[in-house]
């Protein structure tokens, strides 16, 4: 490649106080798990080790439920509404204040590049408490009738491409309309969830109103089915989520969830062709592919497929990968070795089935879980890269000929979480965002997120909307509304 | 010698057609004397299947129609249902047992129910939907869209204001409907059903099974197009079951107090966010 190289610009590690082990976070307090079992979390990009933390088993789920229903009781459904939403404005500056910390902490466990959490997750995540502490004092406004009531103790279980700002989703919501939580974060990314467990502190929240477990699966088993939670609310695959709601099915709990997906992103031959180039980068390489409404389908008019493809690969070309602690980098480092493993997995099917695999020159570290920016080609809609979550940067193309057929394509999948649209006809545009059966639409954008914006999807991709108003609702009862 | 009556057969409701049973399977049902009434069709796995494919492609013309095309059918019902009104309320006080003064209130009811539906479905949006003040140079919205097909299981009693409380809803937000008419109270279900097929319903937007809900149920939950269930006419114990394997396809199910509430329609509505850039 010719033309000017990047410097290294590496951001500190220093600002990162890690401790070397941590317990749970338990009514207000850090304590150890009863059995005394941990765990290792590592840095995906060096595959270092970076703290050891508490497993919490069946035990320290029932403390952890308990300290929440106290905490519910007897203080923060009683709490003058105003008062809960000016905890939660506190939560919100502080995060602000410790955002270079919590997005270089974000980064070591992640592997997501600095960039993107120091510009995305976490001005996001503090974001998303502001706007819902605002909401506390105003639930009679919601839509549900006057008075609506909290839901109770809620269990919530996130996953790992967006640690903290999964954590705001759930917590900031369901603390504005007045439950109190047990949070789980994803067993290879809790550090940031801790650093959050700082903030409760710092701000003086009241003990037991946010609880946090960490641990893995069964840990997330034994939060489902503890039979004091109220309702469940979770992000993660379709088939946990499927789990979950059989684990449900015979209880009064209920629940939010935020499944898979595979979205169509679709090019229409009056886009603006530069500019879909670069929204279909940033919808299937941003964070690496691990984003549950990546535009990991590229859907393109078959008379500018040629055109789009040149120019796409010529802009994966620029792409930087490597440590995700340069402030240059733009992808960063697969999570772990297993989801390496996952993505690699049905990539391959890719390869076997027929498709055609392009990737640009690019030079991985030696030690680290990585995988190139990827697109396959000449892909048909039976083959498993065009059907399955890769969850990975890999990109799938298959082309349409007529607009109907481009939609039919589109919502040819189980999952119905987001997608999007490029086209510079505003009738067009708005026609095909009424077709396409997905939750979250983007047209001539994608991957936007606002805490003022609900999210969640059709079909198999989940159950109920997480932000703005129609999120808020999730976390509240009322007689109005219908059970579960 | 006073003229014999002319009695009606009691039939399914799909597609916009009136067949039996496929199975040739029918049950006896009597009123509330203990007399016999009819014999109407005991639904099959299969008809449950032919109904759903009659729902599924009724359901995009439905839910792309104008919504105040839906709110003038939906009124239409109502208006029919009005000059049948005697014939309702004479079914109703044979097979629940009323008085003809209290089947009167439930038909009043029940036709005012379909009135009050009639006019949300061009409100829903307005009242339900968002313009979200996101932080950033983009246009971004919120409104609701029709799930798919809804499966309901009519409650026992009242046994017209059953059906029509969860029927219209579902409906009035662009959804195909496959109902299944409560065992022992069936016969205004299949009555309605002749008011919807002379209403400019389009066929297969509302499809009618009669039968044993316990051996419907199951089948209901593990039908992979069907995308909602109203488990109103279940049991606590057959709305578990039902939810167990509806998590298949993860099927939203919901069971709703006995008011009349918009939430009983956009609880089978998904909400859809667009997010637009603005700029020169």
């Amino acid at each position: 490649m010719s033309g000017f190289e990047y410097a290294n610009a590496p951001e500190s590690k220093a600002i990162a106080n890690i401790d070397n082990s941590y317990g749970l976070f338990i009514g207000g307090k850090f304590v150890n798990p009863k059995k005394g079992k941990s765990f290792n979390t590592i840095n995906p990009a060096t595959e270092e080790i970076l703290s050891k933390i508490g497993y919490a088993d069946r035990l320290d789920v029932d403390l952890a439920v308990k300290s929440a229903r106290t905490a519910f009781t007897k203080i923060w459904s009683k709490m003058p509404a105003k008062e809960r939403g000016k905890y939660l404005y506190r939560i919100a500056r502080i995060m602000q204040e410790r955002a270079r910390e919590f997005a270089v902490v974000e980064t070591l466990d992640n592997g997501k590049p600095i960039r993107e959490s120091r510009d995305t997750d976490i001005p996001l995540a503090a974001a998303h408490f502001f706007y819902h502490a605002g909401w506390a004092d105003k639930l009679d406004y919601v839509g549900l009738g006057n008075k609506p009531k909290p839901v109770g103790v809620v269990g919530q279980i996130i996953p790992w491409n967006f640690p903290l700002l999964m954590l705001a989703w759930k917590i900031a919501p369901a603390l504005a309309a007045g439950n109190t939580v047990v949070l789980k974060p994803a067993e290879t990314t809790p550090l940031t969830a801790l650093l959050f467990a700082q903030v409760c502190q710092q701000a003086g929240l009241p003990d037991g109103v946010v609880n946090i477990i960490t641990g893995d699966g069964v840990t997330g088993a034994a939060l489902v089915n503890h039979p004091d939670i109220n309702k469940i609310a979770f992000t993660g695959s379709t088939e946990v989520g499927k789990a979950i709601a059989r684990s449900i099915s015979a209880t009064k709990k209920s629940a939010t969830l935020e499944l898979g997906g595979k979205a169509a992103n679709l090019v229409f031959d009056d886009a603006a062709i530069d500019e879909a180039v670069e929204g279909i980068v940033n919808g299937i390489f941003f964070n690496q592919g691990h984003v549950c409404c990546a535009g990991s389908r590229l859907l393109l008019q078959e008379n500018i497929a040629d055109e789009v493809l040149e120019k796409l690969k010529k802009r994966m070309s620029l792409i930087r990968v490597g440590d995700p602690m340069d402030k240059n980098t733009d992808l960063g480092a697969i999570n772990s070795a297993e989801q390496l493993k996952r993505i690699q997995e049905i990539s391959n099917t890719g390869d076997a089935q027929g498709a055609n695999r392009w990737s640009p020159e690019c030079k991985l570290p030696s030690k680290g879980f990585w995988y190139p920016p990827t697109i396959f080609t000449g892909v048909s809609q039976s083959h498993r890269i065009a059907r399955e979550e890769i969850f990975g940067p890999v990109l799938s193309v298959l082309t349409f000929r007529t607009p109907a057929e481009g939609i039919e394509k589109a919502n040819n999948t189980m999952y119905g979480l987001s997608a999007g649209i490029w086209s510079d006809k505003g009738s067009k545009v708005l026609w095909a965002a009424k077709q396409l059966k997905a939750g979250v639409i983007w047209s001539n954008t994608f991957n936007k997120f606002d805490p003022a914006s609900p999210f969640g999807g059709y079909k198999e991709s989940g159950w109920g909307r997480e932000g703005g108003r129609h999120g808020l609702a999730g976390y509240l009862t009322s007689d109005v509304k219908a059970s579960k | 010698m006073s003229r014999l009556d002319v009695n009606k057969t009691y039939k399914l409701f799909i597609g916009g057609a009136f067949p039996r049973s496929e199975s040739g399977r029918v049950y006896e049902v009597k009123g509330a004397n203990k007399k016999f009434i009819a014999n109407p069709s005991l639904a099959s796995r299969k008809d449950l299947r032919d109904a759903v494919v009659a729902a599924k492609s009724a359901h995009s013309g439905w839910a792309n129609a104008t919504a105040f095309n839906r709110g003038q059918i939906l009124y239409r019902i109502a208006e029919i249902m009005e000059g049948r009104s005697e014939q309702f309320i004479d079914e109703i006080c044979e097979l629940e047992g009323v008085t003809s003064k209290a089947a009167k209130i439930q038909i009043e009811e029940a036709i005012d129910t379909w009135v009050w539906y009639s006019g949300w479905c061009d409100k829903l949006s307005s009242v339900t939907g968002s313009l979200n003040q996101v932080s950033g140079p983009f246009y971004n919205f919120t409104s609701p869209e029709a799930l798919g097909v809804v499966a309901i299981f009519a409650e026992n009693k009242p046994s017209l204001l059953g059906v029509v409380r969860t029927l219209a809803p579902v409906i009035a937000g662009g959804n195909a409907a496959v109902l299944i008419a409560s065992e022992s109270y069936p016969l205004s279900a299949i009555t309605l059903s002749e008011v919807i097929a002379t209403s400019d319903m389009p066929a297969g937007v509302v499809n009618i099974l009669t039968g044993k809900s316990s051996e419907l149920a199951p089948w209901v939950g593990a039908h992979m197009e069907i995308d909602g269930v109203d488990v109103a006419g279940l049991s606590k114990k057959q709305e578990e079951e039902l939810r167990l394997v509806g998590a298949d396809n993860l099927k939203r199910v919901f069971r709703f107090s006995s008011i009349n509430h918009p939430d009983r329609i956009t609880s089978f509505m998904e909400l859809k966010t667009v997010w637009h850039p603005i700029g020169i």
